[in-house]
C-alpha cells in the first residue's frame, strides 16, 4: 500500500496498454471529418453526444404534445383537438417519452458516454454494436413519429396497446404498424446497448477497480442491463405476436380464434413493469453522484446502495400483474406483497440519499438543486404507488387521474435528475459549464411546476376523473383543478424553453477546466473532454472515489478492499 | 470474476424460488414460463462466469491492490470508424418498413443487411481503420 500513500506526482505513468491506443487514436485527425465523421464514428462520447441530442429533442416532442394536451382539457368542452387527434396525441405522447426519451436518454445517452470512463475503460466492449444501437434507435423513433404523415393518423391505442383495441379491425391503419416496427428498432437498439454495458463493465475495469469500487452509477447501469436483457426480448416477442394477430391471422390475443387479450396483458407489463426500473435506476444512480460530490461526502451506506439496487432487480420481475389488478384473472395477494416489498430497498435509497447530504458541506449548484428536487418529488410518487400496490385501492382509483399523477410524479423526478445529470457531466463531455444563474431559474420552474401539475390530478383521481379523456364534465371544481395542472404544465414547458436558452447563452462561453466540480469519482480525472479513447493516464484507485483520493490525499477515504488497520486513518482525517 | 458471477447466480436463484411460488399458487402460464426463463437467462451466464471464477487467478481489476501498470498489455481492438453499423441500422429500418409499406421494401432492406454484414465481417478480420 506504500504507493497510495506516496504524494500524488509519484503515480505511475501511462500503462502501455492506453499509450498503445493513444497513438492510434492520433490517427482520427486524418479520419472522416464532418456528418461522415458523425455516421462512421464509434467514438462511445460521440455516439453518447448523438443519443443525447437526439433523446432531448424527443423530450422537447413529448413535452409539446402534453401541452396540447393539458390546453385541450384547460376547459371542460375543449375544441382543440379532436377526439381522435386527442387519443393520438395521448398515445404518441407516452410513447415518445418512454420508449425514446427516458429510456435512450439514460442508457445510451448518459451511461453510454459516462460508464466506460467511470471505470477506466477505454470505449465500450464493443464499439460497432454501440453505434448499431444508435442508428436503430434514430431510424426507430423516425418510424414511430411518421405515423402522424399517414392518412390514418399515428397510433392511438394508447401507449399500452392493449389487446384487442391495437387489432387489425379496432385500430386499422399504418399508425399503428409504424409504431409496432418502431418499437422493434427501438426495442433491439436497447437490447444491444444492454450487451454492451454488461460486456463493458464485467472485462474492461481499470486495474484496482473491483466490482465493489464502481461507482453507483455504473452499478445501476449494470442492473440496468441486466434488467433490459430480461424484459426487452419479451416485448419484442410481444410485438411480433401482435403484427401477426394484425397481419397474418394468428389469434393469439383475439377470443374469436380461442386466443386470449389477456395475455398480452402479461407480456406487456412482464415487459413493462422492469421497464420502470430500467427507467429510474439510471436516474437514481445520476442522483446518488451528484448528491455526494456536492455534499462533499462519500455515499453514505455504498453497499447498502448496491444491495438495494440488486433487490429491486430481483424483485421486479414478480411485480408486473399490479397493473392488471382490475382484470380479476390475476393473483391478488402475490404481487400486492411483491410490489410493497419493493418499497423496501426503496426507502433505503432514499435514507442513503439522506444519509449522504447530512451534515455534507452542501454546495447548492444547479445540479444539486435538480438532485434534491429529485428525492422530494420522487418520494411523493413513491408513496402514493404504496397505496396502487393495495388491490383495494387500486380498484377504486385504477385509470383515474390518481394513476396518472402517480406516476408522472415518478417520471418527473427522472426529468429533475436528469436535467440535474446534464448540469454536472455536461462541462465533462462538452468542455464548457452551463449558466447557474438560470439554470437556478429552470430549476424553481420544473420543481414548482411539476409539483403544481401533478398535485391537483390526485385530488381529480381520487373524485373519479378517468384518465384518456378529453371532455369532462362542467364542474367548477373540476375545472379549476385541471387549469391548475395545466399552468403547472406550463411552468415545466418554460423551464425546457430556459435550459434550450441554457445551452445558447452558454455555448463555449464559460470553460470547465476538469474537474469543476471537485468530484470523486474517475471520469473527473481524465480531461475535458476526454481524449480519443478517453484516458492519458490513470490514477491507482484504491476506493470508490479514486480522484478523489487523488486530488485530496489528506483524507483519503479508505474504501472497501483495504486492510482493517487503515480504517482508523479514515476516521481520524474526517 | 466471482462478484460477476454471484450477481448473476444470486438474481437467478431468486427469480426460481418466486417462479416456483408463483407458479405453484396461481397455476397461471404465462408469467410462469416467463419467470422460469428469467431464471435461466441469469443462470446461463452466471455459471459461466463461475466455473472460470474458479479456474482463473484474479484479473488486475478484481484485485483490490492491483497497480496500473498490470494493466498492460493488449487491451482489444477498438475500430476507429466504421461504416458497417450505419449500413446495417439502414437495412433494418428498410425491413421494418416492409412490414408496414409492402413486401418490396424488403429489396433494399435485406440488401443493405446482407452487404453490411459482409462488410462488417471483412473489415473485422483486416482489423478495421484507426
Amino acid at each position: 500500500m506504500t504507493d497510495l500513500l506516496d504524494p500524488p506526482v509519484q503515480l505511475p505513468p501511462v500503462p502501455p496498454a492506453h499509450e498503445a491506443i493513444e497513438e492510434h487514436g492520433h490517427d482520427e485527425h486524418h479520419g472522416p471529418t464532418g456528418i461522415l465523421k458523425w455516421i462512421t464514428t464509434t467514438d462511445h462520447k460521440v455516439i453518447g453526444l448523438s443519443y443525447t441530442i437526439t433523446s432531448v429533442i424527443m423530450l422537447v416532442i413529448g413535452g409539446a404534445f402534453a401541452e396540447i394536451l393539458r390546453a385541450q382539457l384547460a376547459t371542460p368542452n375543449g375544441t382543440l383537438v379532436s377526439f381522435a387527434q386527442y387519443n393520438e396525441l395521448f398515445t404518441m405522447h407516452g410513447s415518445v417519452m418512454i420508449y425514446l426519451f427516458a429510456g435512450p436518454f439514460a442508457f445510451g445517452a448518459l451511461a453510454n458516454i459516462m460508464v466506460p470512463i467511470q471505470i477506466g475503460a477505454p470505449d465500450m466492449a464493443f464499439p460497432r454494436l454501440n453505434a448499431l444501437s444508435y442508428w436503430l434507435y434514430l431510424t426507430g423513433a423516425i418510424t414511430m413519429l411518421s405515423g402522424f404523415f399517414t392518412a390514418g393518423g399515428a397510433a392511438n391505442f394508447g401507449w399500452v396497446a392493449y389487446a384487442p383495441l391495437s387489432n387489425s379491425v379496432n385500430t386499422p391503419g399504418a399508425g399503428a404498424d409504424l409504431w409496432i416496427g418502431g418499437l422493434l428498432l427501438t426495442g433491439f437498439s436497447a437490447i444491444f446497448t444492454g450487451v454492451n454495458l454488461c460486456a463493458t463493465i464485467f472485462y474492461l475495469r481499470a486495474p484496482g477497480m473491483t466490482m465493489f469500487r464502481m461507482p453507483i452509477f455504473t452499478w445501476n447501469m449494470l442492473v440496468t442491463a441486466i434488467l433490459i436483457l430480461l424484459a426487452f426480448p419479451v416485448l419484442t416477442a410481444g410485438l411480433i405476436m401482435l403484427y401477426c394477430d394484425r397481419h397474418f391471422g394468428t389469434h393469439i390475443f383475439s377470443v374469436q380464434g380461442g386466443g386470449v387479450p389477456v395475455l398480452w396483458q402479461h407480456i406487456f407489463w412482464f415487459w413493462g413493469h422492469p421497464e420502470v426500473y430500467i427507467l429510474a435506476l439510471p436516474f437514481f444512480g445520476m442522483a446518488t453522484e451528484i448528491l455526494a460530490v456536492f455534499s462533499r461526502k462519500p455515499v453514505f451506506g455504498y453497499k447498502g446502495m448496491v444491495f438495494a439496487t440488486l433487490s429491486i432487480a430481483a424483485l421486479s420481475l414478480g411485480v408486473w400483474a399490479h397493473h392488471m389488478f382490475t382484470t380479476g384473472v390475476v393473483l391478488l395477494p402475490f404481487f400486492s406483497i411483491m410490489s410493497l416489498l419493493i418499497a423496501v430497498p426503496t426507502g433505503i435509497k432514499i435514507f442513503n440519499w439522506i444519509g449522504t447530504m447530512w451534515r455534507g458541506e452542501i454546495w447548492f449548484s444547479t445540479a444539486m438543486l435538480m438532485a434534491i428536487g429529485f428525492v422530494v418529488t420522487f418520494l411523493i410518487g413513491g408513496l402514493t404507488g404504496i397505496y396502487l400496490a393495495s388491490p383495494p385501492l387500486d380498484f377504486f382509483t385504477h385509470d383515474t387521474y390518481f394513476v396518472v399523477a402517480h406516476f408522472h410524479s415518478v417520471v418527473m423526478a427522472l426529468v429533475l435528475a436528469g436535467m440535474g445529470a446534464l448540469y454536472y457531466w455536461g462541462p465533462k463531455i462538452t468542455g464548457y459549464l452551463l449558466n447557474e444563474r438560470i439554470g437556478k431559474l429552470q430549476f424553481w420552474f420544473l420543481f414548482i411546476g411539476t409539483q403544481v401539475f401533478t398535485f391537483p390530478l390526485y385530488i381529480l383521481g381520487l373524485e373519479g376523473m378517468p384518465r384518456r379523456v378529453a371532455v369532462y364534465p362542467h364542474d367548477p371544481q373540476w375545472k379549476f383543478l385541471n387549469d391548475l395542472s395545466t399552468f403547472g404544465a406550463v411552468l415545466i414547458g418554460v423551464s425546457t424553453i430556459l435550459f434550450v436558452v441554457n445551452v445558447a447563452v452558454s455555448w463555449k462561453r464559460y470553460p470547465a477546466g476538469d474537474n469543476p466540480w471537485d468530484a470523486q469519482t474517475l471520469e473527473w480525472f481524465t480531461t475535458s473532454p476526454p481524449p480519443h479513447h478517453n484516458f492519458y493516464r490513470l490514477p491507482q484507485i484504491r476506493s470508490e472515489r479514486p480522484t478523489w483520493d487523488y486530488n485530496h490525499p489528506e483524507h483519503r477515504s479508505l474504501g472497501h478492499g483495504t486492510h482493517p488497520e487503515e480504517h482508523h486513518d479514515e476516521v481520524s482525517s474526517s | 470474476m466471482r462478484v460477476e458471477a454471484k450477481v448473476l447466480l444470486g438474481l437467478g436463484l431468486f427469480f426460481g424460488l418466486m417462479c416456483a411460488v408463483y407458479w405453484n399458487w396461481s397455476l397461471e402460464n404465462a408469467g410462469g414460463v416467463m419467470m422460469f426463463a428469467g431464471m435461466l437467462l441469469c443462470f446461463l451466464p452466471g455459471s459461466y462466469y463461475y466455473w472460470w471464477s474458479r479456474r482463473m487467478r484474479a484479473r488486475p481489476e478484481d484485485d483490490p491492490n492491483a497497480t496500473q501498470g498490470q494493466g498492460a498489455g493488449f487491451v482489444g481492438t477498438f475500430p476507429g470508424t466504421s461504416i458497417w453499423p450505419f449500413t446495417l441500422g439502414m437495412g433494418a429500418f428498410f425491413v421494418v418498413l416492409a412490414l408496414v409499406f409492402g413486401i418490396w421494401f424488403l429489396v433494399p432492406g435485406l440488401g443493405l443487411v446482407v452487404w453490411a454484414l459482409l462488410g462488417g465481417t471483412a473489415e473485422g478480420r483486416r482489423g478495421g481503420k484507426y
